[in-house]
């Protein structure tokens, strides 16, 4: 029997655009912060220096990783105030948008882990090893110990995100070397050993965007959720299918339809791929409006799950 | 927090060994981490910081791994490094041998530091500290076999302070002199030019890390003629100076040779 893959029904009924629109953008999205790096050392117009460590756009706008910040914190050195200036506007703005928002929109490393998803689903690979979701969480608090303890930025020394965007920035993965075999290590960890292995369940780097977001303004709703007819594409589809549930099922026990996980990374692939149009992006006060609504009167599925 | 619906109730049990199990992992990649960590912080002794750094432990707490001061840099001098070639992962250096530092006087890798892992309070480049040159060629050094190549010495950013020639005798030919390129450690600055310029397969003069090239006098230590010129009397009062058998301090010192109306040394005849 041929498997059915998350966005084929969603592109039989909504034609190729809406099935494919916010996979599109956010591509365009990952190539656009990729190129304000790379016009600089490429062809010479300078746009964004550094790199996603620390940088300095248009010779005015400072941005630094926050999480590199409160390592070196913890490890007891002082920063100068031009970095930490940039690392909170960095923390402000994922707060505000959702800190995973780097992991799916900005960060290098998603494309490799993606592509790693993407070919996983089509050769129907088994899920492998399964770390817990809160590995992450633990190995975030590994590396602030291990800054803290040894003095130095601790996660620096193994980084994948800023070891790959170096390597684009700089020009190491251009050639042969060793930023290859990271790569493809990532890449086929993600494929053979454990689905969505990296970027799902270790990544300190995503545990901390996802600690900085938990509260963010903007969210994925199960506005929609009443449609559904279980076909599970959106869990399919889902680098993070715990976070759906709460919002889409959780109706009887009062939850959603927001995603309030901030394990979420508004990736909105699960609008994409819904044949019923579940889901939209939507401000976080929607919740308290849509609470409100249902109590009062028939507001869409909440009731009707109820009932 | 919102936790998934589950059909299964997880017993405290489970719920306590499954964080016990994780707790563990997460300690062992940390004592990984850790010992990672002692070893690739090691910086080989042939590259060399920019100018400004910290020292080196305080230098990689600091640094962001960004890459400003190597973008930066007009002499391409500064790289990052990658995995594999040497310096801890993603910090720059540079490697004397292959582009020095030319020392810009407005020293643009330290003013686009955002983290002040290089130190804004450096001003004028010649007060950096890089490292420091050091002649370790002795037996392979073209002056110390008695030519005069000299190029160190006329290549160096501070010629004359940082590096000058010291006439000695050639005791091999035993009527010409060597002129010694030698190091003053106060002045250099380790930009590494010396190194660069050396004409010999392997540069007989190498730029190091000052822990490595400079020896330290106990902080015990006084030097006597020192003590001496600043009490501005003899130390121990009282002493008797006994006459010097064989030794009247009026009379020349028999090894010194005798100079030509050049200034030179008399030829030697064996």
């Amino acid at each position: 029997m041929k498997q059915r893959l998350p966005g084929q029904a969603a592109r039989a009924r909504h034609g190729w655009w809406k099935a494919s629109q916010w996979l599109v953008l956010r591509r365009l999205a990952q190539v656009f912060f990729l190129g304000l790096f790379l016009t600089g050392p490429l062809i010479g117009v300078w746009i964004t220096k550094g790199t996603l460590a620390s940088s300095l756009t248009l010779s005015i706008l400072p941005l630094t990783d926050p999480l590199f910040a409160l390592q070196s914190l913890l490890a007891h050195h002082s920063l100068e105030g031009k970095v930490l200036l940039g690392a909170g506007l960095v923390l402000a703005a994922y707060a505000l948008i959702g800190g995973r928002m780097f992991c799916s929109w900005v960060c290098p490393v998603n494309l490799v882990t993606d592509g790693a998803a993407w070919l996983r689903s089509r050769l129907n690979l088994p899920e492998g090893v399964t770390f817990s979701r809160s590995s992450r969480l633990w190995i975030l608090g590994a590396v602030l110990a291990v800054s803290a303890l040894t003095g130095t930025v601790a996660w620096e020394f193994v980084n994948p995100v800023t070891i790959l965007h170096r390597g684009l920035v700089f020009g190491a993965l251009y050639g042969a070397g060793l930023v290859w075999i990271l790569v493809a290590a990532l890449f086929l960890f993600d494929l053979a050993v454990s689905s969505r292995g990296w970027c799902g369940h270790l990544c300190p780097v995503g545990a901390f965007y996802g600690l900085i977001g938990r509260k963010s303004l903007l969210r994925v709703s199960a506005i929609g959720r009443q449609a559904c007819d279980d076909c599970l594409d959106c869990y399919k589809a889902c680098p993070e299918p715990q976070v759906i549930s709460p919002a889409l099922k959780g109706a009887a026990r009062g939850l959603g339809p927001l995603i309030l996980s901030g394990d979420c990374t508004n990736c909105g692939r699960c609008i994409d791929v819904c044949p019923e149009r579940v889901f939209e992006f939507s401000p976080r006060w929607m919740e308290r409006k849509s609470k409100d609504v249902s109590s009062q009167t028939t507001r869409d599925g909440t009731t009707k799950a109820a009932a | 927090m919102v936790e998934p619906s589950s059909p299964l109730e997880t017993s405290r049990r489970d719920f306590l060994a499954a964080t016990a199990r994780t707790a563990c992992a997460a300690g062992f990649f940390g004592t990984a981490l850790g010992l990672w960590i002692g070893q690739a912080r090691a910086l080989p002794a042939s590259t060399l910081r920019p100018p400004g750094a910290l020292a080196e432990d305080d230098f990689l707490g600091t640094c962001a791994r960004c890459g400003l001061c190597v973008q930066d840099c007009p002499y391409k001098t500064l790289k990052l490094a990658e995995p594999g070639s040497g310096p801890t992962l993603g910090t720059p250096y540079f490697e004397a041998r292959k582009i020095p530092c030319e020392m810009c006087s407005d020293i643009p890798c330290v003013a686009a530091c955002p983290t002040g892992a290089l130190d804004k309070s450096l001003k004028d480049i010649s007060k950096s500290k890089m490292g420091v040159a050091v002649l370790v060629g002795h037996e392979t050094c073209l002056n110390f076999l008695g030519l005069r190549c000299d190029i160190c010495y006329r290549d160096c950013p501070l010629m004359g302070t940082a590096i000058t020639l010291e006439r000695s005798h050639n005791l091999r030919t035993g009527k010409h002199a060597m002129f010694i390129p030698t190091v003053h450690t106060e002045a250099c600055t380790g930009c590494g030019k010396c190194e660069k310029s050396c004409p010999l397969e392997e540069a007989a003069i190498k730029v190091l890390p000052p822990k490595l090239a400079l020896g330290v006098l106990g902080s015990h230590y006084r030097l006597g003629w020192e003590e001496k010129e600043k009490k501005g009397s003899a130390l121990i009062e009282g002493t008797i100076d006994l006459p010097d058998r064989g030794y009247s301090p009026g009379e020349p010192v028999p090894p010194s040779p005798e100079r030509n109306s050049q200034g030179g040394f008399k030829e030697f005849r064996p």
